[in-house]
């Protein structure tokens, strides 16, 4: 307990150097925008109290600001209270400020609300409207202080950052949506750092970091951080299995583990990613200030921590032990053992790294297991899918999450990254180790070969060649061509000399004498990945690449589902193919088992004992009712004309047509006259197999108009 | 009134049964079916009535007293004469009980007669609705009901108007039901094969121009109905691969399989050729099938007794070779219209030792191939060349030479065979029964003697449009078991030749004498005396014969199908005799016969209550005829052109009189004059209309091939 107590009084310290810092940041935006009378949806993130229970906590927080407790428990929209401690309600800004302000530390800000309750401080990012003036991402961009170069601020910025506009706030997300690679330079720039004191319950201290100034304006939190860590009772909650999935939601993982920690580059990521970048940034930090290779103190409090750490470990893997039994329970533990251990295996090599003499190197060098496929790949989906969970309120926005989840597996940012570190760090070199590890696959990028550069020859359409429907011109008349040998044929009209055999001839020919040039396409498109300046170029094989290339990038998805409505493509044969599959899921089988694809249900159906394919409801209920209408059609229009119900009472009318038939006299006169059946085998007359009624109705008897013979006595 | 002719009907009818149980018990305990057959007749027509007046009553107590056993053996003799079953049930209760209990198929000639037949007969098995075309779901639903235990077998094949529902029905309540023929249910969609598939014991299943049916409801059927053993998917053109593959995975136990016309590709063969007791496998006009898919074909299929892959235009003989060594259990196979039959297929027969059926219709086939077959196959007891190019005297005697165990052959338009072929066919083929050689023009009356002369166990003979003349005929009258001559445009022929034949082959049911000028009265005399089985005869354009051919005729009682067309001199007095004496008269052609007129069709109309089709083009029928024609209630057919005295009123009434049409053939004037309403009522009814703008013609004027037949003939007129 001795270090923790000299941890603290450092945190405290820390802290109030930079308090100043901070608090002017935010004065200065504070007079930006506010709009007090607007009422809008607002998660309040509060500490998850140890007392009483979630939602009376909530209610009772937010009655102290509404007035009474009905109208906090109307204003509440969900509470969360497993992932995290919070709640989401209707409130205008006044009121959040409200909230934010008085029993507890809080800050109300333009961009950032932060909220405090009790002996912690938690912390929610929301974005307010647009403003009347100009764009809100560039006005909020701005605020901050970014710099945005030229290229960005016209071309795909507006455009990633649509997410801002309007959104309260479960837009948060919209941070890093819709274009990962911008997302990611976003949070590059708008990177926050909050740390709050714990124990002391009374100071507050957020910081706004720009990788420009990020020298300046490091700071450490490591202190509270620990501390709170340290706090006995304390759940360990920052290495609950929930807390894993931060990528898409940083507000959250604040929420749970307030990380004394600057998002890095790749905050996006997870968080061991957050919990070693922290480690580096700490001693970038104070080399800064110290001028000192690394901070002794610094590594003595991390190694404490890991410690403490270890032994929270233990005591899990005890409890294990000691309740066996319960399943899920164990799945969480042991899912919470294996977070924290690869916490404390990324915290090691972390603190390890500080030792390194250049903060820059060891800050990159920190970074390789960010960069691991797995990991990459692995957590966003994750993320995703514990949001859906935990935050149902969000759900509304999981074509967007899709999105973003997309982007971020289809890559991209990595050289965004670099670049930004490249741009950020200017002594860093092109040469450092993390751009191989950096690598990653692209989902449309991996060509299964690897030419070396210059073995081939790179060609770059332009924009506007890539967009024409028709890739062949006559020089003449201007007149476009899907086909060179329509060109040529039309080539003809042209005059005489077009007509030779050799102006026919396919141009291909001659070429073909020659060794074959590998030709490569490179996107017009300047910094993508595809294109020839890029430093990663990686070569589009052929045309069709390009131009699917480029539709699917960098150009608007013009092709809407009209099953759907939602899913938009910008190549037609994709919409095609989406189309195929879209919409409800077509082959169901008895079980309840449904699959888009017929193949599948019938390989499932063979597959299984029992199983059926299951017809369609709506198709069966749609045949059933037509037969019906027509029965009843008939029914109508025609028996009751010729007075013979079928329905009626099967026996009496038996009864009664047997009676005609004995009656009639025939029987016994005229053996030949057979009555109600065909006695076996007289229905022998050849019909020809097309012999059937077409017609669609047909008629139910006709007993009343035939005659019957009188005939027998002659 | 009706009440005391009932009883006194009753009275007689027991009295004569009387006769008849005491009949039977004078004969030996186990008497022959003729015995039961001829009291039956004598019964019916009357003969023991005098006795019957003055029977005992005591003789009531013995009838009574037969016990139901006695009554079944007794019914299980006249199970081929309905006639006398109908007899036999108007005797008395017991003996109606009895009939009733004893029925096991019903055959409804109409739809309204379904409920009465259901009530009287409640242990029927199988019920054959073929007749009835409309059919709603109430009366499944009816006889889902009536039959709920005892039902095995339905045919809905011709009917139409029932949907899932009435299908439902059936397959839910009737536990029993092994067997539904679903044919030409072409409306039927994926819920009414759901519904068959909870139809768990059923076995045979006929689905043929299901077209709505997809893969979806055949994988339901697979599902429900694992016990299949026969499955007819011809002409189902919503199925795919997918669906029979399932239902190759899922029906362990089907027997045959009929995929014919199934757009399925090679995919789902291999799991049909894995089914365990596959032996009939039909894959006609599967054009979606190539010899790719052939080739590749891995599995044997040693259950495999009949393929028939006729009409399979994308697979190549290598492709057949491949299948027909996959499948060395085969009994009978079809490759009819693939084009050409070569010797290197004809060897991929070689391993088929069992093969004995062998179709090529109108496949082009070499005579090596033919060689190669005849080398082959040593079992080979049927033979079908139809239609087949290239059928020379080498290969049909080679093959012919080889296999003398052959029954039947077909070598029916094979226009290159001569009296060489003929020659050694009957030489080395002496135990054919069916023979059918249409239109070999080069065979010459001598060598169509050499037919008779050998092959003395012909049952089915068909030299349509050949040289024969009446030596032919004397020659074929060897040939004692004949059942069927089809002697069509022979125009050689005389009634003397005739006259031979009907001496000796006595058996004979079905002679067409299409064309045969040179018959006359005499000679169709002689046929109604020889063949007193006679059911079928055809004498359309005989333009000899008479009123009198026609009353010789009605003397045959079988008579179920006459064509007269084209014979001027029959009168309406021939055709009362005919009405009056052949009563099972279902199907009749009176087209061009000039002076029939309404006399005679009021007979018909009295007496040929089991007239179901009929022509009446050309005959001087009025609208009194039609509307005495359309009291017969089994009439279902009618054919009209040209009938001077029709007016549309008359037409109109007979439509509405007759309730149970379904085609009608009616000249297209007619069609603006008969009321709309009433057309479209009919048509609700089930009948179809078949309007034809035929040209009026008097003469009959013989076609160019009848011409050039006659040149060389001495036929005094046509």
């Amino acid at each position: 307990m001795s270090s923790g107590s000299s941890r603290l009084s450092i945190s405290a310290v820390v802290i109030s150097s930079l308090l100043f810092v901070s608090l002017s940041i935010l004065s200065s935006m504070a007079e930006a925008t506010t709009k007090p009378d607007e009422a809008a949806v607002q998660i309040v993130y509060v500490e998850r109290p140890e007392a009483e229970e979630p939602e009376a906590f909530h209610i009772r927080t937010l009655a102290a600001v509404l007035g009474s407790e009905e109208a906090a428990k109307d204003a509440v929209i969900y509470h969360y209270k497993h992932a995290s401690s919070g709640f989401s309600a209707k409130l205008t800004q006044s009121q959040v400020e409200q909230l934010s302000k008085p029993n507890i530390f809080g800050k109300s800000h333009k961009g950032l609300i932060f909220v405090g309750l009790g002996s912690r401080v938690f912390f929610r990012l929301y974005l307010v409207g647009p403003t009347a003036s100009m764009d809100p991402g560039q006005a909020l961009l701005e605020s901050w202080g970014c710099e945005l170069t030229s290229q960005e601020r016209n071309s795909d910025l507006p455009n990633c950052l649509k997410g801002f506009y309007g959104r309260s706030l479960s837009s948060d997300l919209m941070f890093c949506v819709k274009n990962s690679e911008t997302a990611n330079r976003l949070l590059e720039d708008l990177v926050l750092e909050k740390w709050f004191s714990t124990d002391s319950g009374a100071k507050m201290d957020f910081k706004l970091r720009r990788p420009l100034e990020a020298s300046s304006n490091a700071s450490s939190s490591m202190m509270s951080e620990i501390s709170r860590n340290l706090k006995p009772g304390l759940p360990f909650i920052q290495c609950d299995s929930t807390n894993i999935c931060y990528g898409a939601r940083q507000e959250q993982s604040f929420s749970e583990f307030p990380p004394p920690q600057v998002i890095q580059s790749r905050g996006l990521y997870a968080r061991e990613q957050k919990t070693e970048t922290k480690s580096q940034l700490e001693p970038s930090s104070a080399v800064n200030d110290l001028v000192m290779d690394w901070n002794p103190r610094l590594m003595l409090s991390n190694l404490s921590f890991l410690e403490q750490k270890i032994h929270q470990v233990q005591d899990i893997v005890r409890s294990i032990i000691s309740q066996e039994g319960r399943a899920n329970e164990l799945a969480a533990q042991q899912q919470l053992v294996t977070a924290d251990l690869t916490y404390i295996i990324i915290q090691l090599i972390s603190t390890a790294g500080t030792l390194l003499p250049n903060i820059k190197n060891a800050l990159l060098s920190a970074t390789p297991p960010v960069g691991q496929p797995g990991v990459m790949a692995n957590l966003p989906v994750n993320a995703s899918q514990k949001q859906h969970e935990v935050l149902p309120m969000e759900l509304a926005k999981a074509s967007e999450y899709d999105e973003l989840i997309k982007d971020l597996n289809s890559g991209g940012e990595g050289d965004e990254l670099i670049k930004c570190l490249n741009n950020s760090v200017a002594e860093v070199s092109e040469s450092i180790p993390i751009e191989d590890h950096d690598i990653k696959d692209y989902d449309d990028g991996l060509d299964g070969e690897n030419l070396p550069p210059g073995s081939y020859e790179v060609l770059q359409l332009e924009k506007e060649e890539i967009l024409a429907p028709h890739t062949h011109f006559c020089l003449i008349c201007g007149k476009g061509f899907k086909r060179d040998a329509n060109l040529r044929m039309h080539m003809r009209g042209h005059g005489d000399e077009y007509k030779t055999p050799a102006a026919l001839a396919k141009p291909s020919k001659e070429a073909s004498s020659e060794p074959a040039i590998i030709r490569r396409y490179s996107c017009p498109f300047v910094g993508c990945k595809r294109n020839k300046e890029h430093k990663k170029f990686q070569p589009l094989k052929t045309i069709l690449c390009v131009k699917n290339h480029y539709k699917r990038s960098h150009c608007d998805k013009s092709y809407t589902c009209s099953r759907c409505k939602t899913k938009k493509f910008s190549v037609i044969a994709d919409l095609k193919t989406h189309e195929k599959h879209c919409g409800r899921d077509k082959w169901i089988c008895s079980c309840g088992t449904t699959f888009s694809r017929k193949d599948k249900l019938f390989g499932h159906v063979a597959l299984f004992q029992g199983h059926a394919p299951a017809i369609h409801m709506d198709d069966a209920k749609v045949s059933g009712t037509s037969d019906h209408a027509q029965v009843g059609e008939t029914t109508n229009g025609m028996v009751a004309n010729m007075g013979y119900n079928f329905s009626g009472n099967a026996s009496d009318d038996a009864q009664s047509l047997d009676i005609k038939d004995v009656d009639d006299g025939q029987g016994y006169f005229s053996p030949m006259n057979f009555d109600a059946c065909n006695f076996g085998g007289l229905d022998e007359f050849p019909r020809s197999a097309y012999d059937v009624s077409e017609s669609p109705f047909s008629f139910l008897s006709t007993g009343t108009c035939s005659f019957i013979p009188r005939n027998s006595e002659n | 009134m009706a009440e005391s002719g009932d009883l006194f009907r009753r009275i007689r009818g027991r009295d004569g049964l009387a006769t008849l149980a005491l009949d039977l018990f004078s004969t030996t305990p186990n008497p022959s079916p003729c015995s039961y057959s001829g009291s039956a007749k004598r019964l019916r027509l009357g003969d023991a009535i005098p006795a019957a007046m003055v029977a005992e009553e005591d003789r009531h107590d013995l009838v009574d007293s037969l016990s139901e056993e006695i009554l079944f053996l007794i019914l299980d003799r006249l199970e081929s004469e309905p006639l006398d079953k109908k007899s036999f049930s108007l005797v008395c209760r017991s003996f109606y009980a009895a009939e009733s209990r004893h029925r096991r198929v019903l055959t409804p000639l109409r739809s309204d007669l379904l409920p009465a037949a259901l009530a009287r007969y409640p242990l029927a098995s199988r019920l054959d609705l073929s007749l009835c075309p409309r059919i709603t779901d109430t009366a499944l639903a009816s006889v889902s009901g009536a039959l709920r235990s005892s039902l095995r077998s339905i045919d809905l094949s011709r009917s139409r108007g029932f949907s899932q529902v009435g299908i439902g029905n059936l397959a839910v309540n009737c536990a029993a039901l092994v067997e539904i023929n679903l044919s030409n249910a072409t409306d039927l969609s994926d819920a009414a094969a759901a519904a068959i598939g909870r139809a768990r014991n059923l076995e045979r299943l006929w689905l043929a121009r299901c077209k709505m049916v997809t893969d979806i409801g055949i994988g339901c059927i697979a599902v429900g109905c694992q016990k299949l053993r026969l499955l007819c998917l011809k002409w189902c053109l919503g199925i795919s691969d997918l669906g029979v593959g399932l239902v190759a995975v899922k029906c362990k136990r089907l027997r045959s399989l009929d995929l014919s016309f199934v757009p399925i590709t090679k995919k789902c063969l291999p799991a049909v050729l894995q089914l365990p007791h596959l032996e009939d496998l039909a894959l006609v006009g599967c054009l979606s099938i190539d010899d790719e898919g052939l080739i590749s074909l891995k599995q044997e299929c040693k259950s495999l007794q009949v393929l028939d892959l006729s009409n399979c235009q994308h697979v190549s003989h290598a492709a057949f070779s491949s299948v027909l060594n996959k499948a060395p259990g085969l009994r009978q196979m079809s490759l009819a219209y693939n084009g050409l039959v070569t010797h290197s297929l004809a060897t991929s027969l070689q391993k088929l030792s069992k093969l004995q059926c062998i179709k090529l219709d109108g496949s082009e086939i070499t005579t090596s191939g033919l060689g190669t077959i005849a080398n082959s196959c040593k079992s080979l007891r049927e033979l079908s060349l139809s239609k087949c190019s290239g059928v020379t005297d080498e290969g049909l005697s080679s093959i012919v030479m080889k296999h003398k165990g052959l029954v039947k052959l077909d070598v029916t338009c094979c226009r290159n065979i001569t009296d060489f072929s003929l020659a050694s066919i009957t030489s080395s083929c002496t135990s054919l029964t069916s023979l059918r050689m249409e239109s070999c023009t080069l065979v010459s009356k001598e060598g169509l003697r050499l037919i008779g002369q050998h092959c003395h166990l012909l049952e089915e003979l068909d030299l349509t449009d050949n040289d024969l003349d009446d030596e032919g005929l004397r020659a074929i009258s060897g040939c004692q078991k004949l059942c069927i001559l089809k002697i069509a445009i022979c125009l050689k022929i005389r009634d003397e030749g005739l006259i031979h034949v009907a001496k000796s082959c006595s058996k004979l049911q079905e002679i067409d004498l299409y064309r045969s000028v040179g018959i006359t009265d005499t000679g169709v005399v002689a046929v109604a005396r020889g063949f007193p089985l006679l059911q079928i005869i055809n004498l359309a354009y005989c333009t000899g014969i008479t009123d009198d051919s026609l009353r010789s005729l009605s003397k045959c009682s079988n008579l179920e199908t006459l064509e007269i067309r084209g014979c001027p001199q029959v009168s309406s007095l021939g055709l009362a005799a005919i009405a009056v004496g052949c009563q099972k008269l279902t199907n009749l052609d009176i087209k061009k016969c000039y002076y029939v007129n309404d006399a005679g069709i009021l007979f018909l109309a009295c007496f040929s209550q089991n007239l179901r089709q009929i022509n009446l083009s050309y005959c001087s029928v009025t609208d009194v005829g039609l509307l005495a024609l359309a009291s017969v209630s089994c009439l279902q057919n009618m054919t009209i052109f040209h009938l001077g005295g029709l007016t549309p009123s008359g037409l109109s009434a007979a439509l509405l009189a007759c309730g149970g049409l379904t085609k009608v053939k009616l000249h297209s004037s007619f069609k603006p004059l008969v009321p709309k309403p009433l057309l479209e009522h009919i048509e609700a009814r089930g009948c179809v209309f078949q309007w034809r703008d035929k040209p009026f013609q008097v003469e009959l004027e013989p076609s160019e091939v009848w011409k050039q037949h006659s040149q060389d003939m001495h036929v005094p007129d046509l």
